[in-house]
């Protein structure tokens, strides 16, 4: 099931991909999702893949890793293979509630509903997509902006499954639920995860999605998240990223937040080979107060771009945007920020930072922070620097005796400590600090946040690069 | 508490829409002789102006070959403008002054003509000494009269018009024109290099300080006309000018267009300070008329430890869209950029600067003040590059936006695209309306809303403000207090 073909437009494969393969597609999904592809894969044939002269896409030109070709598996072939190694793991008990996707399958064999409190529905989004066409219509494709992004587009085109979350009116979730996403292929592969995230009025969920790859191939991952917070609902959404450095891993997730609500996204990428990742956050009532936070940490020839929307659409709302990257060798890094505050959106506070520390001289960043303003009575401020470490830290770290490597180590650390405090659920954060700091020190082949890498003892593991 | 705050926001309406209604105050014609060609652009027109302007051959086809570039480009629609489609063909290209031949004395000058610069405060009299400025009049197309040559000429300075310095120094204007911006640059320049009519060139020899502050004033007068003019400015190694660019234009309900180039070359250790006051017709409350201020300008700042600083004060024009940029090319030099951008009723503006560091050790500063009331949209626009060579670059930005009524909007677009890592570069942004607080605070001590308003936005602009010659901050200070004052609602 390969594209083939190497002289016919890039754009022409794909078309002609999700032709030869609609019938696959909608064997699994329910009418909400099938309704929605044509129009879709109209948006992506009039638009195209983004190259360098869209806006959005000036630091980032995925033109090369679309035009590989890639396997696809529309019919999940990859439950028919032996998993037992991916699960003979004995799980390490996290704390967190855990389920696995397998090259953007929800794992069919996940048990999770005991732990869960009643009511919660959590599974597979094509099953989901069929047991509850409701809740499918009522909030699949309605927040992805698939005009804005020709990807997103793409990707509505081909969704067939990822996670889906539902939370009803009042329950909360102590526990993170870690979703752990794993990309395994004898062949170079391509993936289109869609997921669905819906928190009813009061309700509370956290979300710490790992995204891994456990074979050497070329992996491209499409991937659109859509997430609907009803009143006083919080939700936090963690996305750690450990990928190596052959994968193109394309994330968008489209938030929608309604009255007091208030909801965390943080992206770390720890370890990737391109990565992109769009965050939306749709502010459409008053009182809102959303977080959207990233650290990216790059070295060879990686590139990392952190895309951001949030939208003021009502009044008295609150954002606060803060993205750091620290780029090492050759990698190149890219930041657009864009805070919009909507006509009447009076009493907005929108605050927006972005830092980055370049280490080598052949490392390049490229950062756009807008503001886009048209109510009067509002707080806005944005800010960018690029810079190195600083010259006076250092002396004064080595005038006590610490070692050159260990006080840009430290100093490092420092910097990116920042952002790294504003994750709210103290378990993850403790994970996140200590796989922080072995990115900076060079150790992290493995990353220990799941089972699933914490298990090379024996030697027979996967590590994560 | 509240009852007062309810009066104090009626008073504040209140003085918006008296101050906001404020008139435009150069929007007369002058009733004077001009000479126009007719409408359309095709390459007769080209070479029917180079004719006009009795030009030597190799301008001919330096325009001709703008041309023909020209016509392979579309007009660019990136920005955040919302700009009704020109008609290229409704424009005619060329307008000036009937004159006599030669101007000898400021007798020569047609009386109407000198009344209108009279009329508009600058002094073409060369008697008046005290105000200390050399000013070049440029009236349509056609630079009108230029003052204190001579003096200039005593120490070497070259400031004479645009066509005046192709007959007398042809050398230099084949060294430097278009040496930094390219006729391929950009839709408007290449249409500039192709009809430009007139402006001014200044050649300021090496180690020459030049005494006074230059200026330039343009006007536009004829109906339908466009105003495409140009100026180069060459530093030589250790010297110094100051120049003034201002301009306004007619009242009229049509929109005209306004693509200028301005070209500086700064040698080593030289330095240009490059101040505008543009206050070009804005258009009716309705959005009807106005002028449309769409010019490239740049600096290259080619020699070590050179140093370019643009200072300019946007209030007029009905689409004002520029990025007066630097690239920095010496070592050690500095490009600085002073802006201040109001905008009223219905006006737009896209502005900002481009810092391209190429040297190494080069800084840039950069400090945008926006200002948007009634239904206007004002954008800042910045790029920052700072390329792989570019040793220890330092760049700061600030660019502030005051909001002033809830149907306007203010935008920030800063790109910074950095290539070297000892560069340290900030950029910092806030958009905020005046507080209440403040207002609260002044009207304690006594003052009245509307002053506290105008005390309050003078502290804003201040920093810009300052850096232009005071001739001109005085002139700044009045024009910001009839577009602003008061207008927060």
């Amino acid at each position: 099931m390969s594209i083939a073909g190497t002289d016919i437009k890039t754009e022409e494969k794909y078309i002609s991909l999700f032709k030869d393969n609609l019938g696959h597609l909608n064997v699994i999904t329910s009418e909400e999702v099938a309704n929605e592809r044509e129009a879709g894969i109209r948006i992506f044939e009039e638009k195209g893949i983004p190259n360098r002269k869209v806006e959005n896409y000036k630091y980032t030109n995925l033109n090369p890793q679309f035009e590989r070709d890639y396997a696809c598996d529309f019919e999940h072939e990859v439950f028919n293979q032996n998993l037992s190694e991916v699960f003979n793991c004995n799980v390490e008990d996290l704390d967190a509630i855990t389920v696995y996707l397998i090259n953007g399958w929800y794992y069919r064999k996940n048990q999770v509903s005991e732990s869960l409190p009643k009511g919660v529905l959590m599974g597979s989004f094509a099953e989901f997509s069929k047991s509850h066409p409701d809740i499918f219509k009522a909030h699949y494709n309605k927040y992805a902006k698939n005009e804005e992004d020709s990807l997103v587009a793409l990707n509505t085109a081909f969704a067939q499954d990822g996670f889906f979350l539902y939370i009803p009116k009042g329950v909360v979730v102590e526990k993170p639920i870690q979703i752990v996403n794993i990309m395994k292929s004898s062949e170079d592969f391509m993936a289109f995860p869609r997921n669905l995230v819906v928190l009813e009025e009061n309700a509370q969920a956290k979300i710490m999605v790992c995204e891994h790859t456990l074979s050497d191939n070329k992996f491209l991952v499409n991937g659109v998240t859509e997430a609907y917070i009803d009143k006083n609902a919080v939700f936090d959404l963690y996305s750690i990223q450990n990928q190596h450095n052959l994968t193109t891993n394309i994330s968008s997730v489209f938030i929608k937040q309604k009255q007091n609500s208030n909801i965390l996204t943080h992206n770390l990428t720890l370890h990737t080979g391109v990565t992109r990742n769009n965050v939306y956050v749709h502010m459409d009532d008053e009182h809102c107060e959303s977080k959207v936070y990233g650290l990216f940490v790059s070295d060879k020839s990686q590139h990392v771009d952190n895309f951001s929307f949030i939208d003021h659409a009502k009044p008295n709302c609150y954002s606060e945007e803060l993205f750091k990257g620290v780029l090492d060798d050759t990698a190149t890094g890219a930041f657009a920020g864009k805070i919009m505050v909507r006509p009447d959106a009076q009493k907005t506070n929108a605050f927006q930072k972005n830092d980055n520390l370049l280490l080598t001289d052949t490392a390049k960043m490229n950062t756009k922070p807008m503001l886009e303003i048209y109510a009067d009575d509002v707080k806005c401020s944005h800010g960018a620097t690029v810079g190195q470490l600083d010259e006076k830290s250092m002396f004064y770290l080595r005038s006590r005796g610490i070692g050159k490597d260990e006080a840009r180590i430290l100093l490092m650390y420092a910097f990116a400590y920042e952002v790294v405090e504003k994750i709210r659920v103290e378990a993850v954060r403790e994970q996140i600090r200590g796989l922080v700091e072995q990115v900076f020190r060079g150790e992290l082949n493995k990353c220990n946040s799941c089972a699933l890498c914490g298990q090379d003892a024996s030697g027979k593991g996967y590590t994560c690069m | 508490m509240i009852d007062n705050k309810v009066i104090m926001a009626e008073d504040q309406d209140k003085i918006l829409e008296e101050v906001t209604g404020g008139e435009y105050k150069y929007g007369f014609t002058t009733d004077i002789e001009t000479e126009v060609i007719p409408k359309g652009l095709n390459e007769d027109v080209v070479r029917l102006i180079s004719q006009k302007k009795n030009e030597p051959e190799w301008m001919l086809e330096f325009r001709l070959k703008a041309f023909s570039h020209w016509l392979k480009m579309e007009q660019p629609n990136w920005a955040k403008l919302n700009i009704p489609k020109i008609d290229f063909q409704d424009i005619i290209y060329y307008a000036a002054p009937k004159q006599k031949p030669k101007l000898d004395s400021m007798d020569d000058v047609d009386p109407e003509l000198k009344a209108t610069f009279d009329k508009l405060g600058i002094p073409l009299e060369e008697q008046k000494v005290l105000s200390g400025v050399a000013v070049d009049a440029v009236m349509d197309s056609v630079s009108v009269k230029t003052t204190f040559k001579e003096t200039l000429a005593e120490k070497g300075i070259i400031f004479c018009s645009f066509s005046e310095a192709v007959q007398e120094y042809p050398d230099l204007i084949k060294k430097y024109m278009g040496s930094v911006v390219p006729y391929t640059d950009n839709f408007f320049a290449a249409l500039n290099n192709a009809v430009f009519s007139d402006g001014s060139f200044v050649y300021i020899p090496k180690g020459v300080r030049c005494p006074i502050e230059l200026s330039t004033y343009f006007r536009i007068n004829a109906t339908n006309t466009g105003q495409f003019e140009r100026t180069l400015i060459v530093a030589d190694d250790d010297s110094y000018v100051s120049y003034l660019e201002g301009c306004t234009a007619p009242q009229r309900d049509e929109n005209q267009l306004h693509a200028a180039i301005v070209e500086i070359v700064t040698m080593d250790r030289a330095e240009v300070k490059y101040s505008t006051v543009q206050n070009w017709y804005p258009g009716d409350k309705e959005g009807k008329g106005g002028i449309y201020n769409f010019v490239t300008k740049r600096a290259l700042c080619k020699g070590d430890y050179s140093k370019v600083m643009w200072t300019q004060v946007e209030t007029g024009s009905a689409i004002t869209w520029k990025y007066p940029s630097c690239v920095l090319m010496g070592n050690h030099s500095v490009g600085e950029f002073y802006s201040v951008a109001v905008t009223n009723n219905y006006q737009q503006a896209d502005t900002g600067t481009k810092m391209i560091h190429i040297g190494k050790n080069t800084r840039s500063l950069i400090v945008s003040k926006g200002v948007s009331a009634g239904k206007s949209q004002n954008s800042y626009r910045g790029l920052v590059r700072v390329n792989k060579k570019a040793e220890n670059a330092r760049n700061f930005s600030q660019c502030d936006s005051l909001l002033m009524g809830d149907k306007c909007g203010a935008h920030t677009f800063p790109y910074l695209e950095i290539n070297n890592n000892s560069a340290v570069v900030e950029h910092e942004a806030t958009t905020s309306k005046i507080g209440e607080d403040q207002i609260f605070y002044c009207n304690t001590r006594g003052l009245s809303t509307e002053d506290a308003i105008g005390l309050i936005v003078n502290g804003y602009v201040k920093e810009v403000i300052n850096q232009l010659p005071m001739e001109f901050a005085v002139e700044a200070q009045k024009l910001l207090q009839i577009s602003l004052e008061g207008s927060v609602g």
